[in-house]
């Protein structure tokens, strides 16, 4: 990954409000064709990093290059910039008396390539409410007609905030197909989550951040020392339960073994899920 | 061009999305013409020989749609769209703001003329109003309705970046409206109201709207009682579009598409 290739790029970014600081100096850097996942509890500085990204905030300070250019004011021009960009918000309600194939052809309009609009509105799956008045979707189908209009301009990269909030599993399944077949067209993704299991499900890489500053950048795997990070060995013995973290858990379980006759009780090997090293990173664990 | 074709598009989107909102079309369409059944059923006395009180009351309201439906309208409805992230949507894309301007103008002279039809038929059916015989009237009907829905766009635009909230909005912008209504004589004779009132309207287009638009419904003979002893045609042209570039350059300044 060299400067050159990254979609996204930030240096030192800072930004406050009312002298509190939101992001206290972030440095990250997304790839083409990643898809990098933002993490971290509310108030972390997820949305104001991600707006700043958007060109919706102004920052304080660092620098800040998406698609090579300073969102708050690209060189080609805010419209020649925004052609190349989708973006997918928290929360947007509009619109409610229009259809969604009509909103979905309406948006086509604004994008000098735009995607089919009847093939998007089947990519997110809303090919039988196409008819229907956005008004009448339900929150899930909301949310997939926010990501029709999303990418319906074949953006570079596409931002999604918190994009499965409100989503059944299966909804969520289908979502992440979804993302991941842009990703594998090229598009470089980079989204805000609160859910550890999308995060790892989908993204290439994840950053957590916290009070405004970047804990750990890295794959899911190897967060927060999580490949190395010691297992924990329970069984029980007496009628005690009993506990051991330790390196190397098949040798520990076989010296175990030698103290029993036949099965050990209660025994389990764990190693630290997502969430225990993300709860353990951020100090709520 | 694209700024101008995409325009173009949000004002057939708009017209659209106007004619499924059931309660704005009846509140729009229908409400000048229960002012006028209202005013025209009370005020049954002749202002001048062969002029009714009706007849005066329609160039008001006239007047006045331009103002409801343009400035009070825009200056509600887009502090709630901003409230409900439509525009910060819209802000996203490769959208103009002049692009998402013209859309409205051009809902807003849309509506007009349907409101004005409305009113027309109507008040010419059930009050006995003359409407204008001469196409130059006509033709001046045509361009105080456009000109005045562009200004009066132009300005909602404008003041849609004062209230701080969609639920604030319509306290803030109504009293200035019902304001301008009372002293730029929509619902009295212009010429009955104290001279210190007619000058402070003479600062604002509703009062400039009205005069052209009894120029229109009313006898050549009434000009003599404006304070102009006039019509005064190209002086209202003027000062509605002076308003019309202010009103486009404070748009273009001001137009906030979230509340950051």
């Amino acid at each position: 990954m060299t400067s050159q290739r990254a979609a996204i790029s930030v240096k030192g970014l800072r930004k406050s409000y009312a002298g509190k600081d939101a992001v206290a100096g972030i440095d990250l850097e997304v790839a083409q064709g990643e898809i990098f996942a933002i993490l971290g509890p509310n108030g972390a500085g997820k949305t104001t990093t991600v707006e700043i990204l958007e060109g919706y905030r102004t920052r304080d300070a660092g620098e800040v290059l998406v698609l090579g250019e300073d969102p708050s004011k690209p060189a080609s021009g805010d419209r020649t910039w925004r052609n190349r960009i989708g973006i997918v918000l928290q929360s947007a309600a509009d619109a409610p008396d229009l259809t969604v194939a009509e909103t979905v052809h309406h948006f086509a309009n604004y994008y000098t390539k735009a995607k089919d609009p009847d093939h998007v509105i089947d990519l997110v799956g809303l090919s039988e409410k196409a008819k229907a008045k956005v008004a009448t979707l339900s929150g899930g189908q909301r949310r997939r007609l926010d990501v029709a209009l999303g990418i319906i301009g074949s953006p570079e990269i596409l931002f999604l905030d918190e994009p499965t909030t409100g989503f059944d599993p299966e909804a969520r399944r289908a979502f992440w197909d979804l993302i991941r077949a842009l990703r594998d067209e090229g598009t470089t993704i980079l989204l805000t989550t609160h859910y550890l299991d999308e995060a790892e499900a989908l993204a290439d890489r994840v950053a957590v951040i916290n009070k405004g500053l970047v804990l750990e950048i890295a794959t899911p795997d190897l967060l927060g020392g999580r490949a190395t990070a010691p297992a924990r060995v329970t069984w029980s013995e007496g009628d005690q339960a009993r506990s051991e973290l330790t390196q190397s858990p098949t040798d520990f379980v076989k010296t175990l073994a030698s103290r029993f006759d036949g099965e050990i009780p209660d025994l389990a090997i764990t190693r630290p899920s997502l969430e225990d090293i993300y709860l353990g990173m951020i100090g709520e664990l | 061009m694209r700024t101008i074709k995409l325009g173009l598009l949000r004002g057939g989107l708009e017209i659209k999305e106007f004619l499924r909102q059931r309660e704005s079309v009846v509140f729009t369409l229908a409400f000048p013409v229960i002012l006028l059944f209202i005013f025209g059923s009370v005020f049954k006395n002749k202002i001048a020989p062969g002029v009714t009180f009706s007849q005066y009351f329609v160039a008001g309201m006239v007047a006045s749609g331009l103002v409801n439906t343009g400035f009070q309208q825009l200056a509600i409805s887009i502090p709630m769209s901003r409230d409900l992230g439509t525009l910060k949507r819209l802000r996203g894309t490769p959208l103009s703001p002049i692009s998402y301007f013209i859309g409205k103008a051009i809902v807003v002279t849309a509506a007009m003329l349907f409101q004005v039809t409305l009113l027309l038929g109507f008040g010419a059916l059930s009050f006995g109003l003359h409407l204008p015989t001469s196409a130059a009237l006509w033709l001046r009907f045509i361009w105080l309705i456009v000109l005045g829905s562009a200004c009066s766009t132009v300005l909602g635009i404008a003041f849609s970046s004062i209230p701080k909230s969609g639920r604030g909005a319509s306290a803030t912008v109504s009293p200035i409206v019902i304001i301008l209504q009372f002293i730029s004589g929509v619902f009295f004779v212009f010429s009955d109201l104290p001279k210190w009132m007619q000058d402070i309207a003479a600062i604002f287009p509703l009062k400039w709207l009205t005069q052209g638009m009894r120029s229109v419904f009313l006898p050549d003979s009434f000009a003599i009682k404006e304070p102009g002893h006039s019509w005064e045609i190209g002086k209202i042209a003027s000062i509605l579009v002076i308003w019309l570039i202010i009103g486009t350059v404070l748009s273009v300044r001001s137009f906030k598409w979230s509340k950051e």
